[in-house]
Protein backbone atom coordinates (compact mmCIF):
# COMPACT_ATOMS: atom_id res chain seq x y z
CA UNK A 1 0.00 0.00 0.00
CA UNK A 2 1.12 3.49 -0.61
CA UNK A 3 2.39 5.67 1.89
CA UNK A 4 -0.40 8.72 1.27
CA UNK A 5 -3.29 5.85 0.86
CA UNK A 6 -2.54 4.23 4.24
CA UNK A 7 -1.60 7.51 5.73
CA UNK A 8 -5.18 8.63 4.88
CA UNK A 9 -6.61 5.22 5.67
CA UNK A 10 -4.58 5.53 9.58
CA UNK A 11 -6.41 9.09 9.50
CA UNK A 12 -9.54 7.88 9.10
CA UNK A 13 -9.58 4.83 11.54
CA UNK A 14 -8.32 7.83 14.52
CA UNK A 15 -11.59 9.69 13.19
CA UNK A 16 -13.47 6.18 13.92
CA UNK A 17 -11.98 6.16 17.29
CA UNK A 18 -12.75 9.99 18.22
CA UNK A 19 -16.18 9.41 17.25
CA UNK A 20 -16.77 6.27 18.96
CA UNK A 21 -15.65 7.46 22.17
CA UNK A 22 -17.99 10.98 22.03
CA UNK A 23 -20.93 8.63 21.05
CA UNK A 24 -20.17 6.68 24.12
CA UNK A 25 -19.64 9.34 26.40
CA UNK A 26 -22.40 11.42 25.20
CA UNK A 27 -24.72 8.34 25.38
CA UNK A 28 -23.64 7.63 29.17
CA UNK A 29 -23.53 4.13 27.42
CA UNK A 30 -22.32 1.77 24.68
CA UNK A 31 -19.05 -0.33 24.20
CA UNK A 32 -15.92 1.26 24.04
CA UNK A 33 -13.36 -0.90 24.68
CA UNK A 34 -14.16 -3.52 21.62
CA UNK A 35 -15.43 -0.80 18.91
CA UNK A 36 -11.39 0.66 19.66
CA UNK A 37 -10.16 -2.50 18.81
CA UNK A 38 -12.19 -3.58 15.80
CA UNK A 39 -11.41 0.32 14.16
CA UNK A 40 -8.79 -0.34 12.23
CA UNK A 41 -10.53 -3.40 10.92
CA UNK A 42 -13.86 -1.75 10.18
CA UNK A 43 -11.98 1.31 8.28
CA UNK A 44 -9.70 -1.26 6.29
CA UNK A 45 -13.26 -2.28 5.09
CA UNK A 46 -15.37 0.05 4.11
CA UNK A 47 -12.50 2.51 2.81
CA UNK A 48 -10.23 0.03 0.91
CA UNK A 49 -11.54 -4.06 0.71
CA UNK A 50 -15.42 -3.55 0.10
CA UNK A 51 -17.01 -2.77 -2.86
CA UNK A 52 -19.83 -0.04 -1.50
CA UNK A 53 -21.36 3.04 -2.75
CA UNK A 54 -22.91 4.52 0.27
CA UNK A 55 -25.74 6.61 -2.23
CA UNK A 56 -26.81 2.97 -2.96
CA UNK A 57 -26.82 1.11 0.48
CA UNK A 58 -29.12 -2.24 -0.86
CA UNK A 59 -27.77 -2.32 -4.09
CA UNK A 60 -27.56 -6.02 -4.87
CA UNK A 61 -24.58 -6.25 -5.97
CA UNK A 62 -22.70 -4.73 -3.18
CA UNK A 63 -20.50 -6.24 -1.09
CA UNK A 64 -22.35 -6.99 2.32
CA UNK A 65 -20.45 -6.56 5.94
CA UNK A 66 -22.77 -8.49 8.79
CA UNK A 67 -21.13 -7.01 12.36
CA UNK A 68 -21.36 -10.34 14.08
CA UNK A 69 -20.44 -8.41 17.63
CA UNK A 70 -22.78 -6.12 17.32
CA UNK A 71 -22.36 -4.41 20.65
CA UNK A 72 -19.60 -2.44 18.74
CA UNK A 73 -22.07 0.26 17.21
CA UNK A 74 -19.78 3.06 17.88
CA UNK A 75 -17.22 2.12 15.43
CA UNK A 76 -19.59 0.51 13.27
CA UNK A 77 -21.68 3.92 12.94
CA UNK A 78 -18.90 6.21 13.25
CA UNK A 79 -17.34 4.19 10.26
CA UNK A 80 -20.72 4.57 8.36
CA UNK A 81 -21.00 7.98 8.57
CA UNK A 82 -17.70 8.97 7.68
CA UNK A 83 -17.88 6.84 4.82
CA UNK A 84 -20.87 8.50 3.89
CA UNK A 85 -24.38 6.49 4.49
CA UNK A 86 -25.55 9.56 6.91
CA UNK A 87 -24.21 12.57 8.05
CA UNK A 88 -21.90 12.66 11.40
CA UNK A 89 -24.27 14.87 13.08
CA UNK A 90 -26.43 11.51 13.21
CA UNK A 91 -24.14 9.59 15.76
CA UNK A 92 -25.03 11.91 18.45
CA UNK A 93 -28.68 10.63 19.17
CA UNK A 94 -26.63 7.10 19.73
CA UNK A 95 -28.60 5.13 22.02
CA UNK A 96 -31.11 7.97 22.38
CA UNK A 97 -35.16 7.92 22.70
CA UNK A 98 -35.00 10.84 20.25
CA UNK A 99 -33.44 9.37 17.22
CA UNK A 100 -32.73 5.48 15.79
CA UNK A 101 -29.22 4.78 16.63
CA UNK A 102 -30.18 1.83 18.40
CA UNK A 103 -27.23 0.18 20.75
CA UNK A 104 -26.79 -2.73 18.07
CA UNK A 105 -27.29 -2.85 14.96
CA UNK A 106 -30.52 -2.25 13.25
CA UNK A 107 -30.83 -2.62 9.03
CA UNK A 108 -33.97 -1.04 9.19
CA UNK A 109 -33.06 2.09 10.54
CA UNK A 110 -29.43 2.90 10.10
CA UNK A 111 -28.21 3.13 5.97
CA UNK A 112 -25.33 0.93 4.92
CA UNK A 113 -26.41 -1.89 8.26
CA UNK A 114 -26.99 -5.00 6.11
CA UNK A 115 -28.04 -7.33 8.88
CA UNK A 116 -29.38 -6.42 12.40
CA UNK A 117 -27.68 -8.27 15.41
CA UNK A 118 -26.52 -8.31 18.54
CA UNK A 119 -27.18 -11.36 20.17
CA UNK A 120 -23.65 -12.95 19.45
CA UNK A 121 -23.28 -15.61 17.18
CA UNK A 122 -25.86 -15.43 15.21
CA UNK A 123 -24.45 -12.63 12.70
CA UNK A 124 -22.00 -15.23 11.02
CA UNK A 125 -25.07 -17.48 10.16
CA UNK A 126 -27.02 -14.50 7.95
CA UNK A 127 -23.29 -13.93 6.43
CA UNK A 128 -23.11 -17.72 5.32
CA UNK A 129 -26.95 -17.15 3.87
CA UNK A 130 -25.87 -13.92 1.85
CA UNK A 131 -22.89 -15.61 0.62
CA UNK A 132 -24.89 -18.68 -0.43
CA UNK A 133 -27.60 -16.14 -2.26
CA UNK A 134 -24.84 -14.73 -3.55
CA UNK A 135 -23.46 -18.10 -5.63
CA UNK A 136 -26.96 -18.83 -6.20
CA UNK A 137 -27.55 -15.87 -8.15
CA UNK A 138 -24.27 -15.83 -9.69
CA UNK A 139 -23.28 -12.48 -8.18
CA UNK A 140 -19.91 -11.71 -6.96
CA UNK A 141 -20.12 -9.68 -4.22
CA UNK A 142 -18.29 -11.02 -1.22
CA UNK A 143 -19.35 -10.76 2.23
CA UNK A 144 -17.62 -9.72 5.34
CA UNK A 145 -18.52 -11.16 8.83
CA UNK A 146 -16.72 -9.47 11.94
CA UNK A 147 -16.77 -11.55 15.10
CA UNK A 148 -15.26 -11.47 18.75
CA UNK A 149 -13.29 -13.78 20.13
CA UNK A 150 -15.52 -14.10 23.03
CA UNK A 151 -18.35 -14.30 20.96
CA UNK A 152 -17.00 -17.71 19.37
CA UNK A 153 -17.89 -19.52 22.29
CA UNK A 154 -20.77 -19.40 21.23
CA UNK A 155 -21.73 -22.64 19.32
CA UNK A 156 -23.84 -21.36 16.68
CA UNK A 157 -20.38 -19.83 15.44
CA UNK A 158 -19.37 -23.15 14.47
CA UNK A 159 -22.79 -24.71 12.91
CA UNK A 160 -22.06 -21.51 10.73
CA UNK A 161 -18.55 -22.26 9.80
CA UNK A 162 -19.32 -25.94 8.93
CA UNK A 163 -21.81 -25.01 6.90
CA UNK A 164 -19.65 -22.34 5.45
CA UNK A 165 -16.84 -25.11 4.20
CA UNK A 166 -19.93 -27.78 3.27
CA UNK A 167 -20.56 -24.89 0.38
CA UNK A 168 -17.13 -24.09 -0.52
CA UNK A 169 -18.23 -20.49 0.46
CA UNK A 170 -14.68 -18.70 -0.89
CA UNK A 171 -16.96 -15.03 -1.15
CA UNK A 172 -17.41 -15.30 2.37
CA UNK A 173 -14.60 -13.56 4.69
CA UNK A 174 -14.95 -13.36 8.61
CA UNK A 175 -12.54 -11.42 10.78
CA UNK A 176 -11.89 -11.96 13.99
CA UNK A 177 -11.23 -9.20 16.65
CA UNK A 178 -9.14 -10.81 18.74
CA UNK A 179 -8.48 -8.60 21.71
CA UNK A 180 -8.10 -11.29 23.94
CA UNK A 181 -10.90 -9.90 26.65
CA UNK A 182 -14.64 -10.75 27.31
CA UNK A 183 -16.79 -8.93 30.04
CA UNK A 184 -15.36 -11.13 32.66
CA UNK A 185 -11.86 -11.38 31.82
CA UNK A 186 -9.33 -12.82 30.19
CA UNK A 187 -10.73 -15.17 27.44
CA UNK A 188 -7.85 -17.39 28.62
CA UNK A 189 -9.29 -17.75 31.91
CA UNK A 190 -13.09 -17.13 30.97
CA UNK A 191 -13.32 -19.79 28.10
CA UNK A 192 -10.16 -20.37 26.18
CA UNK A 193 -10.66 -20.53 22.65
CA UNK A 194 -7.18 -20.36 20.91
CA UNK A 195 -5.84 -21.65 19.07
CA UNK A 196 -8.31 -19.96 16.50
CA UNK A 197 -6.10 -21.15 13.50
CA UNK A 198 -6.47 -24.68 14.10
CA UNK A 199 -9.83 -24.63 15.07
CA UNK A 200 -10.85 -22.67 11.72
CA UNK A 201 -8.54 -24.81 9.72
CA UNK A 202 -9.70 -27.75 11.11
CA UNK A 203 -13.21 -26.54 9.85
CA UNK A 204 -11.64 -26.16 6.04
CA UNK A 205 -11.61 -22.81 6.23
CA UNK A 206 -8.30 -20.83 4.89
CA UNK A 207 -6.35 -18.60 7.77
CA UNK A 208 -4.84 -16.04 8.09
CA UNK A 209 -3.16 -13.94 11.46
CA UNK A 210 -2.34 -10.64 11.42
CA UNK A 211 -1.70 -7.54 13.21
CA UNK A 212 -5.25 -6.02 13.80
CA UNK A 213 -4.30 -2.74 13.93
CA UNK A 214 -1.60 -3.00 11.04
CA UNK A 215 -3.67 -1.45 8.42
CA UNK A 216 -1.56 -2.50 5.58
CA UNK A 217 -0.98 -5.67 7.05
CA UNK A 218 -4.99 -5.86 7.41
CA UNK A 219 -5.34 -5.13 3.58
CA UNK A 220 -2.78 -7.29 2.63
CA UNK A 221 -4.82 -10.36 4.22
CA UNK A 222 -7.99 -9.11 2.98
CA UNK A 223 -6.59 -9.35 -0.83
CA UNK A 224 -5.00 -12.72 0.05
CA UNK A 225 -8.93 -13.79 1.22
CA UNK A 226 -10.38 -12.66 -1.79
CA UNK A 227 -7.73 -14.45 -4.03
CA UNK A 228 -8.86 -17.94 -2.43
CA UNK A 229 -10.66 -20.15 -4.23
CA UNK A 230 -13.20 -23.16 -2.58
CA UNK A 231 -12.78 -21.98 1.04
CA UNK A 232 -13.91 -19.29 3.06
CA UNK A 233 -11.48 -17.51 4.72
CA UNK A 234 -10.88 -16.55 8.80
CA UNK A 235 -8.52 -13.75 9.15
CA UNK A 236 -7.72 -13.46 12.47
CA UNK A 237 -6.78 -10.16 13.97
CA UNK A 238 -4.49 -9.60 16.60
CA UNK A 239 -6.01 -6.50 18.40
CA UNK A 240 -5.52 -4.90 21.99
CA UNK A 241 -9.14 -4.05 23.83
CA UNK A 242 -9.41 0.28 24.15
CA UNK A 243 -6.61 0.63 21.49
CA UNK A 244 -5.80 4.26 20.95
CA UNK A 245 -7.22 5.51 25.19
CA UNK A 246 -4.01 4.12 27.82
CA UNK A 247 -6.12 3.50 30.53
CA UNK A 248 -8.72 1.26 28.45
CA UNK A 249 -6.01 -0.80 26.49
CA UNK A 250 -6.59 -4.53 27.76
CA UNK A 251 -8.68 -3.80 30.38
CA UNK A 252 -11.63 -5.83 31.11
CA UNK A 253 -13.37 -3.34 32.85
CA UNK A 254 -14.16 -1.00 29.70
CA UNK A 255 -15.96 -3.54 27.40
CA UNK A 256 -19.42 -1.78 27.79
CA UNK A 257 -19.35 0.76 30.37
CA UNK A 258 -19.00 4.65 29.33
CA UNK A 259 -16.51 6.99 30.64
CA UNK A 260 -17.30 9.87 33.35
CA UNK A 261 -16.48 13.63 32.03
CA UNK A 262 -12.97 13.40 33.75
CA UNK A 263 -11.89 10.04 32.25
CA UNK A 264 -13.75 11.04 28.63
CA UNK A 265 -11.85 14.32 28.98
CA UNK A 266 -8.34 11.94 29.51
CA UNK A 267 -9.37 9.66 26.71
CA UNK A 268 -10.49 12.26 23.66
CA UNK A 269 -7.31 14.24 24.78
CA UNK A 270 -4.89 10.90 24.14
CA UNK A 271 -7.21 10.19 20.79
CA UNK A 272 -6.62 13.82 19.77
CA UNK A 273 -2.84 13.71 20.30
CA UNK A 274 -2.73 10.68 17.78
CA UNK A 275 -4.86 12.58 15.14
CA UNK A 276 -3.29 15.70 15.55
CA UNK A 277 0.36 14.00 14.80
CA UNK A 278 -1.41 12.30 11.46
CA UNK A 279 -3.05 15.41 10.46
CA UNK A 280 0.73 16.95 10.83
CA UNK A 281 2.38 14.26 9.18
CA UNK A 282 -0.08 14.61 5.91
CA UNK A 283 0.94 18.05 5.71
CA UNK B 1 -64.56 -41.93 3.29
CA UNK B 2 -62.59 -38.23 2.30
CA UNK B 3 -58.75 -38.35 1.56
CA UNK B 4 -56.77 -38.16 4.22
CA UNK B 5 -53.36 -37.13 3.78
CA UNK B 6 -50.70 -35.74 6.47
CA UNK B 7 -50.27 -31.70 6.19
CA UNK B 8 -46.47 -32.60 6.06
CA UNK B 9 -46.89 -34.16 2.90
CA UNK B 10 -48.90 -31.53 1.35
CA UNK B 11 -46.61 -29.22 2.54
CA UNK B 12 -43.49 -30.98 0.59
CA UNK B 13 -45.86 -31.51 -2.64
CA UNK B 14 -46.98 -27.75 -2.51
CA UNK B 15 -42.93 -26.91 -2.38
CA UNK B 16 -41.84 -28.56 -5.61
CA UNK B 17 -45.79 -27.28 -6.94
CA UNK B 18 -44.87 -23.78 -6.82
CA UNK B 19 -40.85 -23.59 -7.29
CA UNK B 20 -41.16 -22.49 -10.94
CA UNK B 21 -43.48 -20.32 -10.12
CA UNK B 22 -41.40 -19.01 -7.26
CA UNK B 23 -37.92 -18.91 -8.02
CA UNK B 24 -36.93 -17.14 -5.18
CA UNK B 25 -38.04 -19.80 -3.05
CA UNK B 26 -35.54 -21.49 -1.26
CA UNK B 27 -35.72 -24.64 1.27
CA UNK B 28 -34.02 -25.42 4.27
CA UNK B 29 -33.77 -28.37 6.49
CA UNK B 30 -31.40 -29.35 9.70
CA UNK B 31 -31.46 -33.36 8.60
CA UNK B 32 -34.89 -34.15 9.23
CA UNK B 33 -36.26 -33.57 5.27
CA UNK B 34 -37.52 -36.83 4.74
CA UNK B 35 -39.97 -36.27 7.76
CA UNK B 36 -40.67 -32.93 7.25
CA UNK B 37 -41.45 -33.64 3.35
CA UNK B 38 -39.09 -30.91 2.15
CA UNK B 39 -37.35 -34.18 0.52
CA UNK B 40 -39.08 -34.28 -2.50
CA UNK B 41 -37.86 -30.44 -3.42
CA UNK B 42 -34.40 -31.23 -2.60
CA UNK B 43 -34.44 -34.42 -5.20
CA UNK B 44 -36.52 -32.11 -7.46
CA UNK B 45 -34.30 -28.41 -7.04
CA UNK B 46 -31.67 -29.50 -5.27
CA UNK B 47 -29.60 -25.99 -5.97
CA UNK B 48 -31.99 -24.41 -4.17
CA UNK B 49 -31.74 -26.61 -1.32
CA UNK B 50 -29.83 -26.19 2.27
CA UNK B 51 -29.19 -29.37 4.13
CA UNK B 52 -27.65 -27.40 7.38
CA UNK B 53 -27.18 -30.77 9.12
CA UNK B 54 -28.55 -31.13 13.16
CA UNK B 55 -27.78 -26.97 13.44
CA UNK B 56 -31.48 -25.61 14.08
CA UNK B 57 -30.22 -22.49 15.26
CA UNK B 58 -27.73 -21.77 11.96
CA UNK B 59 -30.46 -22.81 10.08
CA UNK B 60 -32.70 -20.18 11.10
CA UNK B 61 -30.06 -17.56 10.70
CA UNK B 62 -28.34 -18.77 7.30
CA UNK B 63 -32.89 -17.81 6.68
CA UNK B 64 -31.94 -14.78 7.49
CA UNK B 65 -28.84 -13.98 5.40
CA UNK B 66 -30.96 -15.45 2.19
CA UNK B 67 -33.82 -13.31 3.07
CA UNK B 68 -31.53 -10.74 3.45
CA UNK B 69 -30.91 -10.80 -0.59
CA UNK B 70 -34.47 -11.44 -1.43
CA UNK B 71 -34.50 -14.84 -1.45
CA UNK B 72 -38.43 -16.46 0.02
CA UNK B 73 -37.04 -19.23 2.34
CA UNK B 74 -38.68 -21.78 4.06
CA UNK B 75 -36.73 -23.30 7.30
CA UNK B 76 -37.97 -27.02 8.11
CA UNK B 77 -37.45 -29.46 11.27
CA UNK B 78 -39.07 -30.93 13.61
CA UNK B 79 -41.29 -27.50 15.51
CA UNK B 80 -39.37 -28.89 19.09
CA UNK B 81 -36.30 -27.41 17.45
CA UNK B 82 -37.72 -25.13 14.31
CA UNK B 83 -39.52 -23.03 16.83
CA UNK B 84 -38.24 -24.40 20.24
CA UNK B 85 -34.43 -24.73 20.52
CA UNK B 86 -34.10 -21.47 17.70
CA UNK B 87 -36.49 -19.48 19.10
CA UNK B 88 -34.01 -16.82 19.84
CA UNK B 89 -32.33 -16.97 16.19
CA UNK B 90 -36.17 -16.92 15.55
CA UNK B 91 -36.78 -13.90 17.35
CA UNK B 92 -33.56 -11.97 16.88
CA UNK B 93 -32.68 -12.60 13.61
CA UNK B 94 -35.73 -13.04 12.07
CA UNK B 95 -38.32 -11.50 13.61
CA UNK B 96 -36.82 -8.00 14.82
CA UNK B 97 -35.52 -7.36 11.55
CA UNK B 98 -39.08 -8.35 9.83
CA UNK B 99 -37.32 -10.76 7.45
CA UNK B 100 -39.58 -12.68 4.83
CA UNK B 101 -38.32 -15.87 6.42
CA UNK B 102 -40.95 -19.09 7.07
CA UNK B 103 -40.19 -21.18 10.26
CA UNK B 104 -42.05 -24.39 9.32
CA UNK B 105 -42.45 -26.73 12.57
CA UNK B 106 -43.83 -30.55 11.83
CA UNK B 107 -44.51 -33.27 13.73
CA UNK B 108 -46.04 -30.59 16.15
CA UNK B 109 -48.15 -31.57 19.42
CA UNK B 110 -48.37 -35.13 20.54
CA UNK B 111 -48.77 -36.90 17.86
CA UNK B 112 -45.01 -37.50 17.26
CA UNK B 113 -46.30 -40.38 19.62
CA UNK B 114 -42.96 -43.00 19.75
CA UNK B 115 -40.82 -40.68 20.58
CA UNK B 116 -42.34 -39.28 23.74
CA UNK B 117 -42.22 -35.87 25.59
CA UNK B 118 -38.63 -34.05 24.79
CA UNK B 119 -40.28 -34.37 20.54
CA UNK B 120 -43.72 -33.68 21.39
CA UNK B 121 -43.66 -29.81 21.12
CA UNK B 122 -46.72 -28.14 23.03
CA UNK B 123 -45.19 -24.80 23.47
CA UNK B 124 -44.86 -23.66 19.43
CA UNK B 125 -48.01 -21.37 19.14
CA UNK B 126 -46.85 -19.96 22.57
CA UNK B 127 -43.52 -18.87 21.59
CA UNK B 128 -43.77 -18.16 18.21
CA UNK B 129 -47.35 -15.91 18.78
CA UNK B 130 -45.06 -14.33 21.18
CA UNK B 131 -42.65 -12.27 18.87
CA UNK B 132 -44.08 -9.14 17.54
CA UNK B 133 -44.79 -9.37 13.98
CA UNK B 134 -44.79 -13.24 13.71
CA UNK B 135 -47.42 -14.78 11.81
CA UNK B 136 -48.49 -18.21 13.23
CA UNK B 137 -50.50 -20.59 11.09
CA UNK B 138 -51.52 -24.39 11.41
CA UNK B 139 -53.51 -25.60 8.76
CA UNK B 140 -55.91 -28.74 9.50
CA UNK B 141 -55.89 -30.69 6.50
CA UNK B 142 -53.88 -31.28 3.20
CA UNK B 143 -55.84 -28.55 1.09
CA UNK B 144 -55.49 -25.84 3.62
CA UNK B 145 -51.77 -26.52 3.72
CA UNK B 146 -51.55 -26.78 0.34
CA UNK B 147 -53.16 -23.24 0.16
CA UNK B 148 -51.39 -21.98 3.14
CA UNK B 149 -47.96 -22.35 1.48
CA UNK B 150 -48.77 -20.45 -1.59
CA UNK B 151 -50.36 -17.61 0.76
CA UNK B 152 -46.90 -17.50 2.52
CA UNK B 153 -45.34 -17.24 -0.79
CA UNK B 154 -47.53 -14.18 -1.19
CA UNK B 155 -46.98 -12.90 1.99
CA UNK B 156 -43.70 -10.99 2.65
CA UNK B 157 -42.52 -11.57 6.20
CA UNK B 158 -41.63 -13.66 9.58
CA UNK B 159 -44.38 -16.23 9.82
CA UNK B 160 -44.32 -19.67 11.80
CA UNK B 161 -45.81 -22.63 10.09
CA UNK B 162 -46.65 -25.69 11.77
CA UNK B 163 -46.81 -29.39 10.21
CA UNK B 164 -48.69 -31.94 11.30
CA UNK B 165 -47.42 -35.87 10.94
CA UNK B 166 -50.34 -37.79 10.53
CA UNK B 167 -52.72 -38.67 7.77
CA UNK B 168 -56.29 -36.51 8.26
CA UNK B 169 -59.20 -36.26 6.59
CA UNK B 170 -59.66 -33.65 4.30
CA UNK B 171 -62.57 -31.03 5.03
CA UNK B 172 -62.18 -27.71 4.00
CA UNK B 173 -62.65 -28.83 0.29
CA UNK B 174 -66.37 -29.64 1.21
CA UNK B 175 -67.11 -26.05 2.11
CA UNK B 176 -68.55 -23.84 -1.31
CA UNK B 177 -66.71 -20.97 -2.42
CA UNK B 178 -63.66 -21.42 0.41
CA UNK B 179 -60.62 -19.27 -0.40
CA UNK B 180 -57.71 -19.62 2.07
CA UNK B 181 -56.81 -16.38 3.31
CA UNK B 182 -54.22 -15.79 6.07
CA UNK B 183 -54.88 -14.40 9.43
CA UNK B 184 -59.55 -15.27 8.64
CA UNK B 185 -61.02 -17.98 9.80
CA UNK B 186 -63.18 -20.79 8.56
CA UNK B 187 -66.69 -21.80 9.23
CA UNK B 188 -66.96 -25.23 8.68
CA UNK B 189 -70.10 -25.79 10.29
CA UNK B 190 -73.16 -23.17 11.52
CA UNK B 191 -74.33 -23.58 14.92
CA UNK B 192 -75.85 -21.85 17.45
CA UNK B 193 -76.28 -22.95 21.64
CA UNK B 194 -71.63 -23.12 21.13
CA UNK B 195 -68.81 -22.65 19.12
CA UNK B 196 -65.88 -25.00 18.75
CA UNK B 197 -62.78 -22.46 17.70
CA UNK B 198 -60.39 -25.36 16.49
CA UNK B 199 -56.67 -25.66 14.94
CA UNK B 200 -54.98 -28.45 13.43
CA UNK B 201 -55.85 -32.20 13.55
CA UNK B 202 -58.48 -31.26 16.23
CA UNK B 203 -60.99 -29.48 13.93
CA UNK B 204 -61.36 -32.91 12.44
CA UNK B 205 -62.11 -34.11 16.13
CA UNK B 206 -64.20 -31.09 16.67
CA UNK B 207 -66.55 -31.45 13.86
CA UNK B 208 -67.00 -35.61 15.16
CA UNK B 209 -67.98 -33.92 18.57
CA UNK B 210 -70.70 -31.67 17.14
CA UNK B 211 -71.83 -34.07 15.14
CA UNK B 212 -72.09 -36.15 18.30
CA UNK B 213 -74.10 -33.39 20.20
CA UNK B 214 -76.26 -32.66 17.53
CA UNK B 215 -77.80 -35.92 19.03
CA UNK B 216 -78.35 -34.58 22.79
CA UNK B 217 -79.76 -31.21 21.22
CA UNK B 218 -76.58 -29.22 21.25
CA UNK B 219 -76.30 -27.02 18.30
CA UNK B 220 -71.83 -26.67 17.58
CA UNK B 221 -70.56 -23.86 15.20
CA UNK B 222 -67.55 -25.27 14.40
CA UNK B 223 -64.89 -22.66 13.47
CA UNK B 224 -61.19 -23.85 11.76
CA UNK B 225 -58.78 -21.10 12.82
CA UNK B 226 -55.51 -22.25 10.67
CA UNK B 227 -54.32 -18.22 11.40
CA UNK B 228 -53.98 -18.29 15.57
CA UNK B 229 -52.13 -14.75 14.48
CA UNK B 230 -52.99 -12.60 13.68
CA UNK B 231 -56.17 -13.73 15.17
CA UNK B 232 -59.40 -13.30 13.08
CA UNK B 233 -60.82 -11.37 15.93
CA UNK B 234 -64.09 -10.76 14.00
CA UNK B 235 -65.10 -13.88 13.41
CA UNK B 236 -64.81 -14.45 17.40
CA UNK B 237 -66.25 -11.86 18.14
CA UNK B 238 -69.19 -12.88 16.03
CA UNK B 239 -69.69 -16.21 17.44
CA UNK B 240 -69.35 -14.73 21.14
CA UNK B 241 -72.39 -12.75 20.21
CA UNK B 242 -74.39 -15.18 18.20
CA UNK B 243 -72.96 -18.38 20.26
CA UNK B 244 -72.71 -17.29 23.92
CA UNK B 245 -70.21 -19.36 24.83
CA UNK B 246 -67.01 -20.39 23.41
CA UNK B 247 -64.50 -23.72 23.54
CA UNK B 248 -61.15 -23.81 21.90
CA UNK B 249 -59.08 -27.11 21.25
CA UNK B 250 -55.68 -27.23 19.98
CA UNK B 251 -53.08 -29.92 19.94
CA UNK B 252 -50.81 -27.39 22.60
CA UNK B 253 -50.65 -26.74 25.60
CA UNK B 254 -53.82 -24.52 27.17
CA UNK B 255 -51.06 -22.49 27.99
CA UNK B 256 -50.30 -19.91 25.52
CA UNK B 257 -52.14 -20.97 22.33
CA UNK B 258 -55.07 -20.98 20.28
CA UNK B 259 -56.99 -20.81 23.64
CA UNK B 260 -55.29 -17.77 25.48
CA UNK B 261 -55.84 -15.94 22.54
CA UNK B 262 -59.13 -16.23 21.74
CA UNK B 263 -59.73 -15.61 25.54
CA UNK B 264 -58.19 -12.74 25.35
CA UNK B 265 -59.98 -11.17 22.58
CA UNK B 266 -63.57 -12.20 24.29
CA UNK B 267 -62.26 -10.62 27.24
CA UNK B 268 -61.40 -7.05 26.03
CA UNK B 269 -64.51 -7.42 22.93
CA UNK B 270 -67.45 -9.33 24.23
CA UNK B 271 -67.17 -11.27 27.42
CA UNK B 272 -68.45 -14.93 27.41
CA UNK B 273 -67.52 -18.10 28.75
CA UNK B 274 -64.32 -20.35 27.06
CA UNK B 275 -63.29 -23.16 27.61
CA UNK B 276 -59.87 -24.27 27.02
CA UNK B 277 -58.99 -27.48 25.02
CA UNK B 278 -55.62 -28.77 24.64
CA UNK B 279 -52.71 -30.32 26.76
CA UNK B 280 -53.30 -29.29 30.34
CA UNK B 281 -50.29 -27.99 31.46
CA UNK B 282 -48.11 -31.65 31.43
CA UNK B 283 -45.16 -33.12 29.61
CA UNK B 284 -46.54 -35.80 26.96
CA UNK B 285 -45.36 -39.60 26.98
CA UNK B 286 -44.31 -42.37 24.61
CA UNK B 287 -47.02 -44.23 23.06
CA UNK B 288 -49.02 -44.18 19.13
CA UNK B 289 -50.32 -40.93 18.46
CA UNK B 290 -53.66 -41.92 18.44
CA UNK B 291 -53.42 -43.26 22.17
CA UNK B 292 -51.04 -40.33 23.36
CA UNK B 293 -54.15 -38.19 22.41
CA UNK B 294 -56.77 -40.29 23.92
CA UNK B 295 -54.01 -40.13 27.25
CA UNK B 296 -54.31 -36.74 27.20
CA UNK B 297 -58.41 -36.16 26.33
CA UNK B 298 -57.61 -34.99 22.94
CA UNK B 299 -60.58 -36.69 21.02
CA UNK B 300 -64.38 -36.02 20.28
CA UNK B 301 -65.44 -36.83 23.22
CA UNK B 302 -62.81 -34.61 25.29
CA UNK B 303 -64.13 -31.75 23.17
CA UNK B 304 -67.49 -32.74 23.76
CA UNK B 305 -67.32 -32.57 27.33
CA UNK B 306 -65.98 -29.52 27.31
CA UNK B 307 -69.21 -28.33 25.20
CA UNK B 308 -71.30 -29.31 27.88
CA UNK B 309 -69.55 -27.50 30.54
CA UNK B 310 -69.87 -24.40 28.17
CA UNK B 311 -73.07 -24.37 27.70
CA UNK B 312 -74.07 -24.95 31.36
CA UNK B 313 -71.62 -21.85 32.37
CA UNK B 314 -73.50 -19.78 29.90
CA UNK B 315 -76.76 -20.66 31.17
CA UNK B 316 -75.20 -19.93 34.53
Amino acid sequence: MEQKELHSLQLTAAKVRSLALDMVHSAASGHIGGSLSVADILTTLYFKAMEVDPTQPKAPGRDRLVLSKGHCTPALYATLALRGYFPVEELKLFRSIQGHMSGHPDMNHVPGVDMSTGSLGQGISAAVGMALAGKQDSLDYRVYAVLGDGEIEEGQVWEAAMAAAKYHLDNLIALVDVNGLQIDGKTADVMPSEPLDKKFEAFNWNTIRVDGHDISALAQALEQAKANKGKPTAILCDTVKGKGVSFMENNAGWHGKAPNDEQYAQAHAELAATLEVLEKEGM
Amino acid sequence: MAEKIATRAAYGKALVDLAQQYPELVVLDADLSGSTMSASFAKTYPDRFYNMGIAEGNMIGVAAGLAACGKKPFASSFAMFAAGRAFEQVRNSVGYPHLNVKVVGSHGGLSVGEDGATHQCCEDFAVMRSIPGMVVCCPCDGAEMTAAVKALLDYEGPAYLRLGRLAVETVTDAIPGYQFELGKGVTLRQGGDVTVIAVGLMVQKALAAAEMLAGEGIDVRVIDMHTIKPLDTELVLKAARETGCIVTTEEHNIVGGLGEAVCACVAEGCPVPVVRHGVADVFGRSGKAEEVLAHYGLTAEGIADCCRRAVKLKKG
